[in-house]
């Protein structure tokens, strides 16, 4: 065990190197693939069936083959049509592609979920078609696709692992290294595990505050979140407060009036 | 209290001359059922008309044509003698461009039951907006009769409240100002106590009465409010089946109404 962790300090900034690879793939791949979610996700909604059918087209296209025979041919097979790309662009494309594709869906679902008042209103309104999506329909859609996204992301950053195959040392290239010299299979893939985990934790964070930002400013709140939590403690707080003076007005005798309540304008929370 | 005279509050008659709305020969239809056929009916300027009638008489789909909501699948509909959404071209008909639509829609205004407010905005930014991105008046100009309207409709200090923290009767109050704020000349208003607590009902109403006395906006109401119905308007139209039953004064339709489909309806509602 001592060799696996002297090992392991010598390893690190070969490990630090393919996380930051991984971030790298993950991060880009990440906006290249919100983006091309909007793009496609927005066409789909739209009333012209000339946008709607080709967006629809490709979104199934790239849902419907692998991500990795995807980043094979970005890879592969476009040199031999004369086109070459750097490994990372052709990572970061295949994932954002593929991912774009998925996410595209959530991005087409949640502005259809939207409810028809909405539009309505804006319609009576006369706002133009571009405003109505930009300051009504999408702020509204954005908080209920994030969720969705969230889980995307987190898949998103899970699918770096196929770009070793076109020679890209990630994450999981590294381990595969450390594990090769230390010879100790559970301990290389036990520390792969536990740092993509916390990579994981850190999107999902991140979508969290997106989301909270999202819901406030639809002057709604997530279900059972922070604020909410901490209000309800707040107010557990202010009534245990009350109780103990309560208490202690009782056993000094100083008869209070209970039925108006000792400190009007105190707890009560919500 | 609402007021117990059954004359309309401002009951100078209602201007001839061209029509503010025009009917001709429109038809509407959900796939195979035809909700509204044939129907002829012109409405003054200034004047105020209810429509009643049992559900799925097609008023609230008259109102919904009115505002482009629905796609009109016969006939014609006019404002102010122009064509909203199609016009006859030498004996063809042929749908108008959806901007110019826009420009005629930028006249009507709308209150829905479900007051359709957006939560993304502030009282004051659901008002601003359409004056500001429609009419392209300043900002400066819009937030000062945004303002002036919320005075009016008695909300003057909600005006950088989130919707969301409104009750019904408030938030139907700033859809109204947000109506209101477009200057429209015809306003639309689809059952807007419907989604109300009773106690609440009185406050909008009594907004309402104060519009239909000092302004002289064209009205086109469907609503459950016999009493409010025969306080405001200058005629009442019974429909059923898609069908204009019978028309009058409201006191001719509430006191004596001539068919016994109005009579039982009414006293169904009464």
């Amino acid at each position: 065990m001592n060799d696996n962790v002297s090992t392991l300090l010598n390893f690190l900034p070969q490990l630090w190197e393919g996380v930051q690879t991984t971030i790298i793939l993950t991060v880009a791949g990440s906006i290249g693939a919100v983006l091309i979610a909007l793009v496609l996700g927005l066409t789909m909604t739209s009333p012209s069936a000339w946008l709607r059918i080709p967006a629809r087209i490709v979104v199934e296209f790239f849902r419907g083959t692998s991500l990795l025979v995807q980043l094979f041919w970005l890879f592969y097979v476009l040199p031999l049509l004369g086109v070459d790309f750097d490994p990372m662009a052709c990572g970061v494309a295949a994932l954002a592609l593929n991912y774009g594709a998925y996410s595209a869906e959530v991005v087409r679902s949640s502005i259809k979920t939207v409810a028809p008042g909405q539009w309505e209103a804006a319609i009576a309104l006369s706002l133009s078609p571009t405003r109505r999506m930009i300051r009504v329909i999408f702020p509204q859609a954005w908080a209920l696709m994030i969720p969705s996204l969230a889980t995307l992301l987190i898949q998103l950053l899970k699918g770096t692992a196929v770009v070793s195959f076109i020679t890209l040392s990630d994450l999981t290239d590294k381990t595969e290294q450390l594990r090769q010299s230390t010879g100790d299979t559970m301990f290389a893939y036990s520390i792969s595990l536990l740092i993509y985990f916390a990579l994981a934790w850190l999107v999902q964070e991140f979508m969290n505050f997106l989301e909270r930002r999202a819901t406030k400013a639809l002057g709604r709140r997530r279900p059972n979140s922070r604020t909410d939590r901490r209000e309800a403690k707040r107010a557990a707080r202010a009534d245990a407060a009350r109780q103990d003076r309560l208490k202690s007005h009782v056993a000094a005798g100083e008869g209070a009036d209970r039925s108006k309540g000792p400190f009007p304008g105190q707890g009560g929370g919500l | 209290m609402p007021p117990t005279d059954h004359t309309p509050a401002n009951s100078s008659t209602p201007g001839a001359g061209t029509p503010a709305i025009e009917f001709k020969d429109v038809e509407k239809s959900f796939g195979p059922t035809t909700v509204l056929k044939d129907l002829n009916f012109t409405v003054a300027p200034g004047e105020r008309v209810t429509l009643i009638g049992p559900s799925g008489s097609g008023k609230t789909t008259i109102l919904r044509l009115v505002m482009t909501l629905e796609e009109l699948t016969g006939g014609y509909i006019f404002v102010d003698g122009q064509p909203l959404t199609h016009e006859d071209r030498g004996g063809k008909r042929v749908e108008l461009p959806k901007k110019r639509t826009r420009e005629m829609t930028t006249r009507i205004g709308m209150v829905f039951q479900q007051f359709n407010l957006f939560p993304n905005m502030t009282v004051l930014e659901n008002i601003i907006e359409a004056p500001v991105h429609v009419l392209g008046k300043s900002k400066a100009e819009a937030t000062k009769e945004a303002k002036e309207l919320l005075e009016r409709v008695g909300l003057a200090d909600k005006a950088d409240a989130h919707p969301t923290r409104l009750s019904g009767g408030q938030q139907q109050r700033v859809a109204i100002a947000r109506a209101l704020a477009m200057n429209p000349e015809i306003l639309l208003l689809d059952e807007v106590t419907s989604a109300l607590d009773p106690e609440l009902v009185g406050d909008v109403l009594g907004v309402l009465r104060d519009i239909a006395e000092t302004t002289d906006i064209t009205m086109l109401l469907v609503t459950h409010e016999m009493q409010f119905a025969r306080d405001v308007s200058h005629r009442v139209m019974m429909f059923d089946g898609g069908q204009v039953l019978e028309e009058g004064p409201p006191d001719q339709i509430f006191n004596n109404p001539q068919h016994e489909r109005t009579r039982k309806f009414l006293s169904s509602v009464l």
